[in-house]
């Protein structure tokens, strides 16, 4: 929840950013487009925080100003009972004004002190310092009135001050939030971006989760930091330095007596983080073993049951949970001393202000009213060292998530090598040399050259693993060759942007990919300025506008974010679809294995058929029927191609793969 | 789920004690406050001072202690509490059969497990220190403040308009702010799908070079985002200002009341220690309302843990069921009727047929026919809606579910892994049998060849799930740990589905041989992998509707006929 006091907060241990000067120096040029706001919010911060600061010694001035007119009042009266019967207040001035030459009205305490034996008339003697002069000057023809002008003259100033200072408090909080989320929005579309431009061999290191981690966790950690931290950081800074001097203008020696206690404060909350730190993160070790084994055996759970496995998966447990659970009370002891701790030292922060102040009023010039004013500063003072370490903690955090962020948007993006696209395609495709490894010590395919004809069909066929996936990365240009070069119609496809050459490429696979949209925007997927008609008449090439009319809505059914309202072998016949539409000369296609119903595998060989007519067309192929069919068949084994030919060629070879491979399905 | 607190009432109430006595101490200390005022205004010594700061110091003593005990105490109970929580859902969870994990999802019941007991954990410890402690707090602080306040009455009236207006503008602001809280949440979760979509993607929006696309559904979605956590975040942002407005207000108002209707010393440094006791009170009503804004997460995955907790298992023993021992092996189906759940429609529908010690049975038909479903009613992942299954003549529900399963072995269609070693995990029916059982196992599931080119062989780690295994290598040390597992009846659910047909005919080789006088069951997805099975159940719709070798069901079963035709060429199937 954003701008919250959140109570049970805890230190939480983030990764320790590892280069922390760089990271914060790409995060403030990311900050650079919105320095005004920025900076205007930091000067409002400061701004409202002095602002607020002069409250407490402007209350406690009141409080003073009520003080000093009640022990006038009190003195007042001590005098009027010590005269002699038949005497008033206003004869006793007179009285004094009539010796002294003053005016009635001018006649004070003091007059009368000067006037009277001093052992009779000390009025004065207990009132503190503070108030002494007040007292002193007191005039005696009447009684005194408490001075309400000038404690309203004072709580007026403070009310403006505070009105003033919490519109522009608030005035720092909105124009901060703006940044924090034209930034966190900023952050988000360079990922997004940044995904479409990373080479393919970026994402064997990387998995989805991480960069979606990227886009949500890490990016709301910057965020809410820049939102809040940032701000709160400024505050406390200036509240820290302005706090000092209004105490030191109130007493030095309580200001001295304060600046002892703040380091203290300070290395307990440091040892108590430090302490806790060290156990939370044991703490999370374990959590994380234990959530680990939640999750593994009820992901197993039908293993654990044919097995009888429980007793002693729960054994297992009970260990690590017990584990758990000491790691967990040692932890959040540890974690909630804090506040205790804070307490105490707030409170003898508290009393000793109150002792050694209360010496001050009796034999200094103190007032109550600053003690009041004191009192209050000291907890200001308080707050914003023991957020300190929360500050500083998040920060971190922050810096190690923005660390992560810059890591993937400055990742190298996927080099063009050409531009353009090809005219006229025919279809011809010629592997020349390839040489090709994920990585650039372990290469798979060693030396494979062949000439497809255009329109030809090609079936690649090898046991499960055997790479047969990794010819359509090569073809799509979704790797780059380590050597050699595939031609399209006698052109290096390296020399044709791969945007431009990926038009003439088509693909359907197994694994398909639709997403959350009706099934009319799915196809017009293909080509996205297609018309309706056009939508259509591709479902139809594809066989799949029978199964689409029976859905609810039609082509406006909408295929939801698993994608598992549909039936995988529909999903197949709308990709299929969306390959007619795209209209490729060369085509890749997957072929259906098991998970499809025997009804629907007829329509899709069909469409396929379909698809296929015209097209060069590379299968991965599972069916005989289609291997045998192929003009040509490449033969996959651990990643290479190691034979080429048609099926009656092959066969002809003693010994083959292919051969083995056949017999041993049909023997 | 509350029995797990019944331990720990005394705790609680112990709890409650110190937080009183804490409340008292800590409230006691601002009219010490104002008593040494009072004095040194009357004129008080320094050995006065001292004694007043004396008693204010034990005071100060005294909170902490209690406060670090409450503390102690609400780890203790925290932890507990999660403990047993752990335990009971763990211990309850590893007892579901299928139907309750169908239910309820693996997902959400590790969440349960997991996240939900963290929650009420943090809640538990923030219950124990917060909510046990604000009221405490407020009410003490308004009694205090109340005789603080004596001859200027209208003082209370001050606190309870301050708490008024935070906890008014609170609920306005979050009346304005809730109907976005649910939007940025349906937001966030678009914007997570959207990016999703286009990273399991990239290949397809690559290829048909739909990047701009792409980039323009997000924007939009991303714009959303922003704009609707702008609004949230300014929204929200004017209540600490109000916060600060009131609590600086409240002195104001306090000085300004008093200067009228002071009338004494004593007034005005009871005045000093009433504005402390209502900065005290208001912060014991923002902690109260926190709570309340917290309080509904911690309701959710309470009742999302009592949900699992009192959930009811539908497989377990019969009262006199019997231990199965070592049985022969001979299974029959007798009208075997079932559905999920509530659903209206069976999934089987009438099935008979008997397999025997000895003899392969294989079963074919589309997805949704009801192959898993019928082979999981032999051990009991399932139990039957009518007719019954029985082993060697007697129905599976009247043996101990325990013993039943000893006699089945059965290697589901999703092969887990589970963390440890190669040998773990073939070894994993009985963990001291003897290796050359393991070894035997593993040259029949064909997995011998991968195992020996391993740097550790048996000894190999196994990632959780078996993640550093490839799928092929994963289904063949499933098909080892089952064959390594001694049973009358072995049950194959699509095991061979990602065996290259090299390894899938070897296996089957082995299999024929070794395991001869078994009864063995096969679903299969193939019709070249089965052909040569003693039975074919051939299933459509739930139905048994043929029955019999492929020779015989090629001539009289058209269901069995399209399936073959669909996948075998007409020279293949004259070969056969």
């Amino acid at each position: 929840m954003p701008n919250m006091p959140m109570h049970g907060q805890r230190a939480m241990p983030g990764a320790k950013p590892v280069n922390f000067k760089r990271t914060l120096g790409q995060l403030i040029r990311y900050m650079r487009a919105s320095i005004a706001p920025i900076i205007i919010s930091f000067l409002l911060a400061i701004a409202a925080v002095v602002l607020t600061i002069n409250i407490p010694k402007i209350t406690g001035n009141a409080t003073d100003t009520l003080i000093t007119g009640l022990i006038q009042k009190q003195v007042y009266a001590g005098v009027e009972k010590s005269l002699e019967n038949g005497m008033t207040m206003e004869s006793l001035a007179g009285g004094i004004a009539a010796q002294s030459g003053k005016n009635v009205q001018d006649v004070t305490l003091q007059d009368l002190m000067d006037f009277a034996n001093q052992d009779s008339a000390n009025f004065a003697e207990n009132v503190p310092q503070k108030y002494r002069d007040a007292v002193l000057n007191m005039r005696l023809y009447k009684a005194p009135g408490m001075d309400i002008d000038a404690v309203i003259r004072l709580l007026l100033a403070a009310t403006i001050l505070i009105a003033v200072s919490g519109v522009l408090s608030y005035g720092q909080s909105f124009l901060l939030a703006g940044v924090a989320q034209k930034i966190s929005y900023r952050l988000r579309r360079d990922i997004d971006l940044k995904i479409n431009k990373l080479p393919f061999k970026y994402f064997d290191n990387v998995k989805s989760g991480e960069v979606l981690s990227y886009l949500t966790n890490d990016v709301d950690n910057i965020s809410t930091s820049l939102n809040q931290s940032l701000a709160q950081l400024v505050t406390a800074i200036t509240t820290i330095i302005g706090v000092m001097i209004m105490m030191f203008s109130i007493s030095w020696i309580l200001t001295l007596i304060a600046l002892v206690i703040m380091p203290l404060s300070f290395l307990l909350v440091m040892t108590v983080v430090k302490l806790s730190q060290k156990h939370f993160v044991n703490q999370q070790k374990k959590l994380g073993e234990a959530n680990a084994h939640i999750e593994e055996m009820y992901g197993a759970h039908q293993v654990i049951q044919l097995y009888n496995g429980q007793q002693n998966s729960k054994a297992d447990f009970d260990k690590l949970n017990t584990d758990l659970a000491q790691a967990a009370k040692k932890s959040q002891f540890l974690s909630g001393l804090m506040q205790p701790c804070m307490q105490l030292i707030g409170n003898i922060g508290y009393v000793v202000t109150c002792v050694v102040g209360g010496v001050l009023v009796a034999n200094g010039g103190l007032g109550v009213g600053n003690i009041q004013s004191f009192i209050q500063y000291m907890r200001q003072f308080n707050q914003p060292v023991a957020q300190f370490g929360n500050i500083m903690n998040t920060l971190q955090l922050t810096v190690a998530s923005a660390e992560r962020v810059f890591g993937f948007l400055n990742a190298e993006d996927e080099k063009e090598t050409g531009e353009g696209e090809p005219e006229n395609c025919r279809g011809v495709v010629e592997f020349e040399n390839v040489r090709f490894g994920y990585s650039e010590d372990k290469i798979i395919i060693n030396d494979f050259s062949s000439k497809i004809e255009a329109g030809s069909k090609v079936a690649i066929v090898g046991p499960t693993g055997a790479g047969k996936t990794t010819m359509v990365k090569l073809l799509m240009r979704f790797y780059d060759l380590n050597g050699g070069a595939i031609y399209l119609d006698g052109k290096n496809v390296a020399e044709y942007s791969r945007d431009g050459m990926r038009k003439e490429f088509g693909m359907v696979l197994q694994d398909t990919w639709l997403y959350s949209a009706s099934i009319r925007e799915n196809i017009r997927y293909g080509k996205l300025d297609a018309t309706d008609e056009e939508v259509v008449r591709a479902a139809k090439i594809a066989c799949a506008d029978h199964f689409i009319r029976t859905l609810e809505g039609g082509y406006d059914f909408v295929i939801n974010e698993d994608a598992d309202n549909i039936s995988q072998g529909q999903k197949q016949l709308l990709t299929i679809a969306r390959a007619v539409l795209a209209d490729p000369k060369v085509l890749i296609l997957d072929e259906a294995t098991s998970s499809v119903d025997t009804r629907t595998e007829l329509l899709i060989q069909k469409a396929m058929a379909h698809l296929m007519e015209g097209r060069t067309s590379f299968i991965i192929a599972h069916r005989l029927s289609t291997i045998k069919d192929a003009d040509k068949i490449l033969v996959m084994r651990d990643g290479d191609i190691v034979e080429q030919g048609n099926h009656e060629e092959l066969m002809q070879i003693e010994d083959g793969f292919y051969k083995k491979l056949y017999n041993a399905q049909f023997a | 789920m509350f029995k797990v607190y019944k331990k720990y009432i005394p705790h609680l109430i112990l709890c409650f004690v110190l937080l009183f006595v804490q409340a008292f101490a800590d409230l006691a200390m601002p009219e010490y406050m104002a008593q040494m005022m009072e004095q040194v205004v009357g004129g008080a010594g320094t050995a006065e001072i001292l004694k007043i700061g004396g008693i204010m110091l034990g005071y100060a003593a005294l909170v902490t202690v209690c406060s670090v005990l409450v503390g102690y105490i609400a780890s203790v109970v925290g932890s507990g509490t999660s403990k047993k929580l752990r335990e009971m859902m763990f211990a309850k969870v590893s007892d579901f059969s299928a139907s309750e994990f169908d239910k309820f999802q693996v997902s959400s019941l590790i969440t349960r497990s997991t996240n939900d007991v963290t929650q009420v954990q943090m809640f538990t410890i923030m219950f124990v220190r917060i909510v046990m402690y604000a009221p405490i707090l407020a009410v003490g602080g308004i009694i205090k403040a109340i005789a603080n306040s004596e001859g200027m009455g209208v003082l209370v009236w001050v606190i309870v308009a301050a708490v008024g207006v935070i906890i008014c503008s609170l609920g306005v602001l979050m009346l304005i702010v809730q109907p976005k809280f649910t939007r940025l949440q349906k937001i966030i979760d678009k914007l997570n799908s959207v990016a999703r979509e286009s990273l399991s993607g990239k290949e397809v929006v690559r290829a048909f070079g739909t990047q701009q696309f792409e980039e323009n559904r997000f924007d939009e979605v991303n714009t959303d985002l922003k704009k609707t956590q702008l609004f949230v975040n300014r929204v929200m942002g004017m209540f600490m200002p109000i916060v600060m407005v009131v609590m600086n207000g409240v002195s104001i108002a306090v000085i300004w009341i008093a200067s009228y209707q002071a009338t004494n010393i004593a007034m005005v440094t009871s005045m000093m220690a009433f504005i402390q006791y209502a900065v005290q009170i208001i912060m014991a009503f923002m902690m109260v309302t926190m709570v309340f804004v917290l309080m509904p997460r911690a309701v959710v995955s309470i009742k999302r843990i009592n949900e699992v907790l009192k959930a009811k298992i539908s497989i377990v023993d019969r009262e006199n069921a019997v231990e199965a021992g070592d049985l022969k092996g001979e299974l029959v189906f007798e009208n075997v009727t079932f559905r999920y759940g509530d659903s209206e429609d069976a999934v089987l529908k009438d099935i008979s047929f008997t397999s025997s010690p000895g003899q392969t049975t294989a079963i074919i038909g589309a997805t949704g026919s009801g192959k898993s479903t019928l082979i999981k009613l032999i051990p009991r992942l399932y139990d039957v809606s009518e007719g019954s299954v029985k082993l060697d003549g007697r129905d599976v529900r009247e043996y101990t579910v325990d013993s039943l399963r000893d006699n089945v072995s059965f290697v589901p269609q999703k092969n887990v892994l589970l963390k440890g070693t190669i040998e773990s995990n073939i070894k994993y029916n009985d963990i001291d049998g003897n290796s050359e059982d393991m070894t035997a196992a593993a040259e029949i599931a064909q997995a011998t060849e991968f195992i020996e080119t391993k740097e550790n062989k048996y000894e190999s780690e196994i990632a959780q799930g078996g993640g550093n295994v490839s799928g092929g290598q994963k289904q063949r040390l499933a098909i080892a740990r089952a064959l390594y597992k001694k049973a009358p009846v072995y049950v194959f659910d699509d095991s061979f589905s990602a065996l290259d047909f090299k390894t899938d005919a070897a296996l089957r080789a082995a299999l024929k041989e070794k395991l001869s006088d078994k009864n063995i069951i096969i679903v299969a997805q193939r019709v070249g992998s089965i052909m040569n099975a003693d039975q074919i159940l051939v299933l459509d719709e739930g139905r048994l509707v043929g029955k019999g070798t492929h020779s015989e069901l090629m001539k009289n079963c058209s269901v069995y006929n399209e399936i073959a035709h669909s996948q075998l060429s007409k020279e293949e199937l004259q070969n056969a």
